[in-house]
């Protein structure tokens, strides 16, 4: 929980890799509406039991593999803090990254 | 710079005040109003609205004042000079947007042809009770500039001086006509154009990466930019920083009511402007302003033929008051005698810069028409005493 | 070794923001953010010169979008923006002036100008974002509130009816008229673009949550609960009759397009009178040097940008 929370609040940026596209998420602007997880049209996206410095759960990736990057999360997030992008990777190359990223978090 | 020759009507014209007023506004470059009609000032626009499609510009009617008020910002943020005019009731309704002008510095010019009031009062009567309310009429702590003009010869001249003094202290300057100036017939002498001096615009000439919207360089007023210059600026009504971005803390707006206050206050002895004849051995000092400085005048000149020692002071700037004169005159007469069409208005400036070294008297008049001079004259005569 | 494939994109709508003033103001679950987004969008699909671009907001929570886009921006007075945007483009014809405000400020305490604006057809596109009550304020009945809702200053249930607003400015005269919801990004996205390749008055309605306020004193969730209901409840219906898309309570949100019509707009008209009344006299806005050069004195000074 403790490890989870640092990952959450050190880093402004958090960036996650996934097959097809990837969000990234500005964790200290979210406010935890949760939109992003509910429209996510693949379900890539969870609230994290760990909170920002204003004591928001932001979204966390659980299914990077999923991503495909519409940006729908994106459209939706009424605080700028998260969207997501195509990768124009092969697939494989990307798949790999998305693992070693995950591995790092 | 000088005066653009295309809205000059150079010449010599048999003019009403609020026709004249309209000359000088196009004499000093406006090309945008937006106006909602009211009497006795509707004159005003109606000549804009006939005049300006052919000198290059645009008159709108608004669906009421506040849109007239706020509609003719937004003309001066798309880049021209702008102006409305109105009477008593719609002043009321501009008064938001005179704090807003004021607030964004806003370059502009409120034109009031004042009748008499409260409330609908008397639409096509004079009066000068609105003065007040052109200093103090919108909430909050901020200074604005009012010009009196007492001919129509002057509401061309000093129509042209409002513009020019709204563009070099960015500040909404009111012109405080009234039905009998607005009305009143006479010789207006149009100079040529290139003896027309106008101030133009502070437009910065910084660059994007430089440019702070509300910036200052010792001189209090910041540089403007228009809409669609790239500047990408922020304006807001808000208590506002350098950005112009919005921050309301007690510092934030200390500096910056502060600053709003002193661009005018510490340039009044520049900004005023008074006519005085005879105050240097004067017992007493007839103090006007607008219509009633003429009636005034006859009065002066009925205490001088019976010998008694009257001088003049007419106000053309009466806002911000110019305190160090009253002051100065106060040290060496024995009473000030103020006459105005209203109950007591500027008297109170008067008697708050005499500060009880001269007496005060006020020649009041309810309004609907202008003072008999022997009714001042009678406040003279008491006032030697 | 790992490398990434691309460089990490910047979210698409962080060039339009001031993003050294966020965190916004808005409360979690708001949808105000959603819709600037879905301006964003616009901005991009529609090529739009961003230097052209002015953005005019009244008071109120949407009001604020004015503060946090990094365009000319003009945060007014309250109900004040249509006609501070309606001077603005009249003395700048070249400007593609967007009005981004609440429906109270719209259409309540800014009602007037609304239908006028709408009447003469000054080419203003207008998004109007409705959470159907007084945001800012703490929660109070607007014009827009329906029936039996309860708000701060109706404790016992509104009973006023309310403003349907694509019918009101139909009627007035709008060229453009559509309603969304929040839920409705992509669609929103696509007519705000359609507006801003229309000449005259739009007007874009976006039905936004607001949790803190309208929803939880109507016991309707939080945001997302309130942007699944927009899923569930809203009905696209292009070409509806405005007639017959006023909202309830509870009821169906009837979305679309409703109106897309061509009709000359204010300049147009204005310079059509002027030409044939004055002829050559009439001294029309010059595209190159405009009126703005009334108030720099010329051209040949070197402020004129």
């Amino acid at each position: 929980m403790l490890a989870n929370l640092r990952e959450l609040t050190l880093p402004l940026v958090g960036v996650f890799v996934a097959a097809k596209g990837r969000v990234s998420i500005v964790v200290e602007r979210c406010k935890a509406c949760g939109f992003c997880v509910e429209f996510c049209p693949t379900k890539v996206l969870a609230l994290s039991s760990a909170f920002n410095s204003k004591g928001y759960h932001p979204p966390h990736v659980v299914s990077p593999e999923k991503c495909s990057g519409c940006d729908l999360c994106g459209m939706y997030c009424p605080d700028f803090a998260i969207y997501g992008h195509k990768l124009q990777a092969p697939k494989a190359e990307a798949t790999a990254e998305a693992k070693e990223v995950n591995n790092e978090g | 710079m000088k005066a653009d020759p295309r809205g000059v009507l150079t010449g010599t014209h048999f003019m009403d005040g609020d026709h004249a007023c309209c000359e000088g506004a196009l004499a000093a470059g406006a090309r945008f109003a937006a106006g909602y009609p009211i009497t006795p000032s509707t004159e005003v626009v109606e000549r804009f609205a006939q005049r300006v499609p052919t000198v290059g510009g645009c008159f709108i009617q608004m669906e009421d004042e506040l849109a007239a008020s706020i509609t003719l910002q937004g003309g001066v943020w798309g880049g021209a000079k702008a102006f409305t005019v109105t009477s008593g009731p719609g002043f009321s309704l501009m008064m938001e947007h005179i704090g807003y002008a004021a607030m964004t510095e806003t370059p502009c010019v409120f034109v009031d042809v004042q009748r008499g009031g409260p409330s609908t009062g008397l639409p096509t009567l004079p009066a000068q009770g609105d003065m007040m309310q052109a200093r103090w009429g919108s909430h909050g702590d901020y200074e604005i500039i009012a010009l009196c003009p007492n001919s129509p010869q002057e509401c061309f001249d000093l129509t042209i001086k409002a513009f020019n003094l709204a563009e070099e202290f960015r500040v909404p300057v009111m012109f405080m006509m009234d039905e009998v100036v607005g009305h009143m017939t006479e010789k207006v002498v149009i100079p040529p154009a290139d003896e027309i001096e106008v101030t133009p615009r502070k437009h910065t000439h910084k660059s994007v990466e430089d440019y702070l919207p509300y910036g200052t360089n010792g001189d209090m007023v910041p540089e403007m930019a228009h809409a669609g210059e790239g500047y990408k600026f922020h304006v807001t009504g808000l208590t506002h920083d350098e950005r112009g971005y919005p921050n309301m803390t007690p510092k934030m707006q200390q500096k910056l009511v502060t600053r709003l206050q002193n661009k005018i206050l510490s340039a009044t002895d520049r900004i005023s402007m008074f006519e005085e004849e005879g105050t240097a051995d004067a017992d007493v000092v007839v103090v006007s302003y607008g219509i009633t400085s003429r009636v005034a005048q006859r009065a002066i000149e009925m205490a001088r033929a019976d010998g008694l020692k009257v001088g003049k002071l007419r106000l053309i700037t009466a806002w911000p008051f110019p305190e160090n004169k009253i002051r100065q005159l106060a040290a060496h007469i024995k009473a000030f005698v103020v006459p105005e069409l209203n109950l007591g208005q500027m008297v109170r400036e008067v008697e708050r810069a005499a500060a009880g070294k001269a007496q005060t008297f006020l020649v009041p008049h309810a309004g609907g028409s202008v003072h008999h001079p022997e009714e001042i004259l009678a406040f003279i005569q008491e006032a030697v005493r | 070794m790992t490398t990434l494939v691309s460089p990490i994109p910047g979210n698409p709508v962080e060039p339009f923001l001031r993003s050294d003033r966020m965190p916004h103001i808005w409360c979690p679950g708001c949808g105000i953010g959603t819709t600037v987004n879905c301006f964003a969008e616009a901005l991009i699909e529609s090529k739009i010169d961003l230097k052209t671009l002015a953005l005019v907001s009244g008071i109120g929570c949407t009001g604020r979008v004015a503060g946090y886009v990094k365009l000319d921006s003009f945060h007014t007075t309250h109900g004040r923006a249509i006609p501070f945007a309606t001077g603005l483009k009249l003395a700048n014809p070249g400007l593609n002036v967007v009005v981004y405000s609440g429906d109270g400020d719209l259409s309540a305490i800014g009602g007037n100008h609304l239908i006028h604006a709408a009447r003469r057809n000054i080419d203003l596109k207008v998004i109007c974002v409705n959470n159907l009550i007084y945001a800012m304020t703490g929660g109070q009945t607007a014009p827009t509130t329906p029936g039996h809702a309860t708000t701060s200053t109706s404790p016992y249930g509104t009973f006023e009816p309310s403003f349907n607003l694509p019918h009101l400015v139909e009627a007035a005269g709008a060229v453009y008229v559509a309603r969304w919801t929040t839920f409705h990004v992509r669609q929103l996205a696509r007519s705000i673009t359609e507006a801003f390749n229309k000449k005259g008055f739009s007007f874009i309605e976006v039905i936004s949550p607001c949790p803190t306020l309208y929803q939880r004193r109507n016991k309707m969730g939080d945001g997302l609960e309130t942007m699944k209901y927009y899923k569930e409840k809203s009905k696209t219906k292009h070409g509806a009759p405005t007639s017959e898309v006023g909202l309830t309570l509870n009821g169906e949100i009837i979305v679309g397009k409703f109106v897309d019509r061509d009709r000359p707009d204010y300049s147009t008209l204005l310079k059509a009178q002027m030409h044939e009344s004055l002829g050559d006299k009439y001294v029309d806005y010059d595209e190159e040097q405009g009126y703005a050069c009334s108030a720099d004195g010329g051209c040949e000074e070197d402020s004129c940008h």
